[in-house]
């Protein structure tokens, strides 16, 4: 009774706990959306535009209200008479929900149909005639801003042109001052390709309207379920206390799940009207071609050095194709997300961002795939660009990135686009890489090879990820300010149940959280049940994406179990009948300070909470707190990469790939290793073949799996990952930094600059991802830059 | 999976499955692996008013070599068991280097053989492997059974020459004049994509002397493409630097490529002729196979 109990036993801070989830996942016992079925339950299907840019002219559904089982079916004018056919983007912009005027890109909702089976819904689909009117198509930033370009949102009075912002951040007078003093100027044009999250699980929703009660429950896809409530308590206009929105086991989501999607809110007004239960799920097409896409930005980069390798000032100029509706989920402040994150890790002592956003007949979203609003563009182009300019001075790529590193001793560290940045030992994580790569070796091996015309090639990507929003006083989505929550209930026997307002999709909050609460209070981990996405039980949060659970939901989780710490010391006070003031606190248990074998268990207190509470203290033992971070947080990585390229065919190979991660404290570091491995794999994926292109008439190739290309086990390289550096947060509760997207975030950079690197000899300086072997070919072939999104690129 | 509505019978006899197949006309469709009908009914790009299962039918898994080294492959052999065979690995190296290729592990499981030939993809592995070996297909109707060979099966894009009525119930390669040499190479993007482009390359050699040759390209055109003056090339003499050139240069020539985002026209060309000299360039290094 004397000890604090074994922290690694009861599973707490740095054990490598076995996923709890896993064991129904695994078992098949999984609980998703499709999963449940509901008595009297209907079926929705979306009737979707081939088109991408066309006029409705009429739209004929008497065939699809014929065939026997359909229940209703759902027009843009139907919902324009209920002020249901455009909602709120939160993007402060519209989105049609089912189509009145025109579509405006390929797979776009024109009709609903709410049938017995899902096979009549798509049958009845099938029955309806539209007739469209084909318009002049827009597929990139070029044609919506070329002179005569036909406008896609002439539903907006207020909208005379395709451009959404134009939007800056940073010092121009002051980085125009330093271009001007420079010894050279550095300068590389990228194109960051659309791709798209692709949860396995696509969306969909069951809505469920009880007119007796006048409650609303929704069953749905959704990483964020307090702000859909919000959502669709002002769409919907319904009472929010009458809106029950869970969000049951998600089967992945990568920032696919955090908007508002059509299928949702059609589903909601079936069931209204119908007073059924109405459930909707995506397939894959659909959620493919009209679902939050991502990135699909272009850059016009310039860095002003000095003849040593000193970096004097950086100049971006970010072209955004944000598809048909500007949807983009991201804080409100920022138009183009945390694109300005970019350089932080770098001492750049000034710079300036330009971005300008435009529409296309593209789909809409512009959704934080697996990062922070954008940061995955931003550490992108800074990696390219670092690359680039290294290769401009001809100097070596690690030593330009060690002089120009923001030093250990300088934190907090602000950036040039006023950043803080916490924390961090770059170039330690830096050493650990090259030594892990055998970088000198390398070269030698390198130079060999390439005198018997083989092509080696070493790629170095780093990144620092804002990640954790909030703070309140700058991150807020639709006004709602960006903190989280948590609420823990200790029971009489000392188990408990922890609910956050987050909501995991694979990230092991069921786990996690409950290490985060066994660290804090000493009770064992398998003690403690973590439960989110309920909205009617779950303390209000703003969600999961941008790795900003453990920053924001998982502080809140150790603030409230110090609460409970804090009641318990009160209880063990009487219990031991000391004051309060003499008690110490050892991890599980409380003892008298001046006689230490005198104690209590945490489950003691918990105990006397409900049975021998001194006189006067309210009972129980429960409590929530409301985490609003100070600033976010900064974790980095360095990612290595060598390849051979094949100069006959273009196809390269991944050698070896090493990944220095330091993400603060670890708090279970094998799900922290899977994170990192997951990432990696997607940043393979995009440097290599995941991406989504259009053809000059706005027709998405990448519709389905065999054109929209997911890495298997068989492509995917081995990665070697490295925990040696840790520098812990200095502001979050138990020192933890986001980590979930660092991977995907930073590693691509890594890719493509190794395959740079390989083909260096051949004077290009940029070949646009994905890295297909025709565009390597093409490259090396021809001596000359590939860029843009093929096949676009021959229209160009 | 939400196909259109569509009736299913799944017979246990030939004779019945062509029965069947003759009252569906036009709108049946056969199933044997499925992994090519299913997912285009599941997209409703095809919707048949009736699905003949043959999987009931017996005697039909079967891949085996006649005394004098004819290979026979039943319609309902999987692309798994070639993938495996001993029979293969030892006499017939452009199959066996094609067959760990086809599609991924999961399809392979299911897939056959005849069906892709059917199927008639010009982006189908077999049709080219089967091509340059100067392969059939047999053909089953009311009237008995006849040989089709596969130059003329395919008669386009996803056609064939079957009568509603006929099942494939058999591919069939000949015997080798001499001994086996040959290899498949596939561009593909990832395990399970079509291919960006195939070469199928099948020789059969006596001593150093090329006696018959086959080329046959997957990907590259409407249909799958048999390179013959790149085989011609190759014919009554040893292979030399000049001659997989040569061969190289006339199956580029032969291919039929279109730009699109798997690449340019150019670059599918060069990789036939880059195959065409992998595949040649390696038989002269590698002993050639004894047939069976």
């Amino acid at each position: 009774m004397s000890q604090a109990v074994d922290e690694i036993k009861i599973g707490g801070l740095g054990a490598s706990r076995k996923r709890v989830e896993d064991s129904r996942f695994i078992r098949g016992k999984g609980n998703y959306t499709d999963d449940i079925v509901l008595p009297g339950m209907l079926h929705m299907e979306i009737l979707r535009s081939p088109l991408a840019h066309a006029r409705i002219k009429s739209i004929d559904a008497s065939k699809a209200w014929d065939i026997p089982g359909v229940h209703l079916v759902l027009t843009g004018e139907m919902m324009a008479s209920r002020n249901l056919a455009w909602m709120p983007t939160l993007s402060y912009d519209t989105q049609a929900v089912l189509a009145t005027d025109k579509v405006r890109f390929q797979g776009q909702e024109v009709a609903c149909v709410i049938a017995d089976d899902p096979y009549i819904a798509k049958d009845a689909c099938e029955a309806i005639v539209v007739d469209y009117e084909p318009l002049p198509v827009i597929v990139n930033p070029a044609q919506a801003v070329a002179d005569g370009a036909p406008v896609i949102r002439d539903d907006k009075e207020t909208q005379p042109d395709n451009v959404i912002y134009d939007w800056e951040v940073g010092d121009r007078d002051g980085t125009d001052r330093a271009f001007a003093s420079a010894d050279l100027v550095s300068k590389l044009e990228l194109h960051y390709p659309r791709s798209h999250p692709s949860p396995i699980e696509c969306c969909g929703s069951i809505a469920d309207f009880n007119r007796a009660t006048s409650k609303l429950t929704v069953y749905m896809t959704t990483q964020a379920p307090h702000i859909i409530r919000a959502a669709v308590a002002m769409v919907a206009e319904l009472p929010e206390h009458m809106i029950r929105i869970i969000s049951p086991d998600i089967g992945g989501g990568f920032g696919n799940k955090v908007p508002v999607y059509p299928g949702y809110v059609c589903s909601i007004l079936a069931s209204i009207l119908l007073e059924r239960p109405v459930k909707w799920i995506e397939d894959k097409s659909g959620n493919l071609i009209s679902t939050g896409f991502a990135r699909d930005v272009y850059l016009k980069g310039e860095m002003a050095l000095r003849r040593d390798g000193k970096i004097l000032a950086v100049r971006m100029h970010t072209d955004a194709d944000h598809g048909a509706f500007f949807s983009d989920a991201q804080p409100s402040k920022f138009k183009i997300g945390l694109m300005h994150s970019a350089f932080a890790a770098y001492d750049v002592p000034v710079a300036h961002l330009t971005a300008r956003g435009t529409y296309s007949n593209k789909a809409p979203g512009g959704v934080a795939y697996r990062c922070s609003f954008r940061v995955t563009e931003a550490m992108f182009f800074q990696e390219r660009m670092v690359q680039a300019a290294a290769a401009d001075l001809g100097m070596d790529q690690a030593e330009f990135r060690r002089m120009n590193f923001v030093p250990d001793d300088a934190f907090p560290h602000r950036t040039p686009f006023g950043f803080l940045t916490d924390s961090g030992q770059y170039a330690k994580c830096l050493e650990v890489g090259l030594k892990a790569i055998d970088y000198e070796n390398f070269r030698a091996q390198q130079a060999e090879a390439r005198s018997r015309g083989r092509l080696l090639g070493l790629g170095i990507s780093t990144m620092t990820e804002p990640l954790g929003a909030g703070n309140s006083r700058e991150y807020d989505i639709l006004g709602i300010k960006m903190f989280d929550s948590a609420e823990l209930k200790v029971h009489m026997t000392g188990k408990a149940i922890v609910r956050t307002g987050a909501r995991g999709q694979g990230q092991g909050h069921e786990t996690t959280w409950a290490q985060i609460v066994a660290h804090e209070l000493g009770i064992p981990a398998d003690d403690i049940v973590v439960e989110e996405g309920d909205t009617d039980t779950a303390p209000f949060g703003m969600g999961t994406y941008a790795s900003r659970s453990t920053p924001v939901a998982g502080a809140a989780v150790a603030m409230v179990a110090r609460k409970i710490r804090a009641k318990a010391r009160q209880l063990a006070a009487h219990l031991l009948e000391v004051s309060e003031e003499d008690i110490e606190w050892a991890l599980g248990r409380f003892y008298v300070r001046s006689a230490p074998d005198r104690g209590v268990t945490i489950q003691e207190c918990a105990v006397a909470a409900y049975a021998n509470m001194p006189d006067g203290m309210e009972p129980g033992l429960d409590a929530t707190a409301y985490y609003d971070p100070p600033n976010l947080t900064w974790p980095f990585a360095v990612y290595i990469v060598t390849v051979e390229v094949d100069p006959d065919t273009g196809v390269w190979d991944v050698l070896n790939m090493v990944a220095v991660d330091d993400c603060g404290v670890r708090i279970n570091p094998m799900i922290v290793e899977g994170q990192i491995m997951g990432g990696l794999t997607e940043a393979y994926a995009m440097s290599n073949m995941q991406f989504i292109t259009f053809d000059a008439d706005g027709n998405c190739v990448g519709s389905n799996y065999m054109d929209y290309l997911l890495p298997t086990a068989w492509e995917t390289p081995g990665f070697e990952l490295h925990s040696e550096v840790v520098t812990p947060c200095p502001h979050h509760p138990i020192g933890a930094k986001g980590i979930g997207e660092c991977a995907a975030v930073g590693g691509p950079a890594a890719f493509v600059n190794a395959v740079m690197d390989a083909i260096s000899g051949t004077g290009v300086r940029n070949v646009d991802m994905p890295l297909l072997p025709d565009r390597v070919w093409e490259a090396i072939t021809y001596r000359r830059d590939v860029s843009g999104a093929p096949p676009v690129r021959s229209d160009d | 999976m939400y196909p259109s509505r569509f009736r299913y019978e799944a017979p246990h006899s030939a004779a019945e499955a062509i029965r069947l197949l003759a009252a569906g006309g036009d709108n049946a469709k056969v199933l044997a692996g499925g992994q090519s009908l299913v997912p285009l009914m599941k997209l409703r790009f095809a919707a048949p008013e009736l699905v003949v299962d043959i999987n009931n039918l017996p005697g039909l898994s079967y891949h085996r070599a006649d005394p004098d080294g004819t290979l026979r492959i039943g319609a309902l052999c999987r692309h798994a068991d070639l993938e495996r065979s001993e029979l293969l690995a030892r006499t017939q190296p452009t199959m066996a280097a094609a067959a760990p290729l086809i599609a991924d592990p999961i399809v392979r499981n299911r897939g056959t053989l005849v069906g892709s030939l059917c199927h008639a993809d010009p982006q189908g592995d077999w049709a080219s492997v089967v091509l340059s070996l100067g392969g059939s297909v047999v053909a089953q109707g009311p009237a008995g059974r006849r040989s089709i060979p596969m130059t003329d099966f395919v008669t386009g894009p996803f056609q064939n020459l079957l009568a509603p009525d006929e099942i494939a119930v058999e591919a069939v390669i000949p015997a080798a004049q001499g001994e086996r040499r040959g290899g498949y190479l596939k561009l593909e993007r990832r395990v399970g994509d079509f291919a960006t482009v195939g070469v199928a390359v099948s020789l059969e050699t006596s001593g150093e002397v090329v006696r018959r040759a086959g080329i046959a390209l997957t990907g590259v055109g409407g249909s799958t493409i048999a390179a013959t003056e790149a085989a011609a090339a190759l014919t009554g003499h040893s292979l030399t630097t000049e001659s997989i050139s040569a061969a190289a240069e006339a199956a580029a020539e032969a291919a039929r490529p279109r730009t699109d985002h798997r690449g340019s026209a150019e670059y599918k060309r060069h990789m036939v002729a880059t195959f065409v000299e992998r595949i040649l360039t390696r038989c002269t290094a590698e002993p050639a196979e004894r047939a069976a």
